[in-house]
């Protein structure tokens, strides 16, 4: 009976805005300040960095989160099976993995790195571009067993990264603006050097989302496979 | 409306009703992710065709290297046939 009741008041309330008109208002004025005011081309990266750039903040604090709770949850197996020395895969890639393995790595880095330094000028960003690096490592992790990750430095450049975008926000309040405001000038439209803060940001999470999705991945695939005689004897004949 | 534009959505929406219906029917948890992921990348073109490629990007990037990636690895770690 209540349902039917809050079925009509809902209806009732979603049958009286008029359907198929434009009411965006606060989008409008998005697109219309983007190249004019801050100089940048993309306006999903102004949105993103300059207008919400405080709700990114959150979302890089969460990404940091995530990637801390599964190294803390997993921990305990990781440091068991390093003693154990177990395998990453249980049979060794092929010839062609390895060597287009070694091939793309470099590659992939160039193309995740584009993405994040030109995400005011194409699409793209610094989510992207950091994942994108992050699959470069993938390849490599697979296709290599003795490929190690040193979590120290993996650590230290995610954290260097957050502390720096943290870092530009407080700068703009050392010089007597608002928290995360635009302090370096604007530049000409589709210029690489333009957008003010918004660029040195873009770099700064995509150095951070690309360490902790490699973090992520290198946790996760050293749990370790569970070595049985069969698989051992042909890995060590494959070897 | 272009033909492009027509063409795109009605073959990807066939496509992506058969991958999931097919991982949703199987018991074969390998082949629930392929067809997941099969997903994943029918839904970065129709991002692309709506003219988000932000979006597109992300999903193409997220959706078919890592989660694929995770759920393979979990399924490698636990059973691979569910009953």
């Amino acid at each position: 009976m209540v349902l039917l009741y809050l079925t009509y008041v809902l209806l009732a309330t979603f049958f009286q805005i008029p359907f198929g008109i434009d009411h965006m208002n606060v989008a409008r004025e998005y697109l219309k300040h983007s190249p004019k005011d801050l100089g940048v081309a993309n306006a999903v990266t102004a949105i993103v960095v300059n207008f919400r750039g405080f709700d990114t903040l959150g979302e890089v604090t969460v990404l940091f989160l995530a990637s801390t709770g599964l190294g803390a949850i997993l921990f305990r197996r990781r440091e068991i099976h390093t003693m154990l020395n177990p395998r990453r895969t249980s049979v060794v890639a092929s010839r062609i993995v390895q060597v287009a393995g070694k091939f793309l790595f470099p590659l992939i880095v160039l193309l995740g790195a584009y993405v994040f330094i030109h995400g005011h000028l194409t699409p793209g960003g610094g989510f992207q571009g950091g994942v994108i690096i992050a699959t470069g490592y993938l390849f490599l992790l697979l296709a290599y067993r003795q490929f190690a990750i040193r979590h120290s430095v993996v650590t230290w450049v995610e954290s260097l990264a957050g502390a720096t975008f943290a870092g530009l926000g407080l700068t703009g309040i050392i010089l007597g603006k608002q928290f995360l405001q635009n302090f370096l000038p604007a530049g000409t439209l589709n210029d690489l050097l333009s957008g003010g803060i918004i660029p040195l940001i873009y770099i700064a999470v995509g150095f951070k989302v690309a360490a902790e999705i490699t973090g992520i991945l290198d946790t996760v695939l050293s749990i370790g496979v569970e070595v049985n005689e069969q698989t051992q004897t042909q890995t060590q004949k494959n070897e | 409306m272009t033909a492009l534009f027509i063409i795109v959505i009605t073959i990807g929406s066939l496509v992506l009703i058969g991958a999931a219906i097919f991982a949703v029917h199987k018991r074969d948890l390998l082949l629930a992710t392929v067809a997941t992921s099969v997903i994943s990348l029918v839904l970065s073109v129709f991002y692309f065709v709506l003219q988000a490629p932000d979006v597109a990007l992300t999903e193409a990037a997220i959706g078919v290297a890592l989660t694929t990636i995770i759920f393979i690895v979990t399924i490698k770690n636990t059973k691979r046939f569910e009953d």
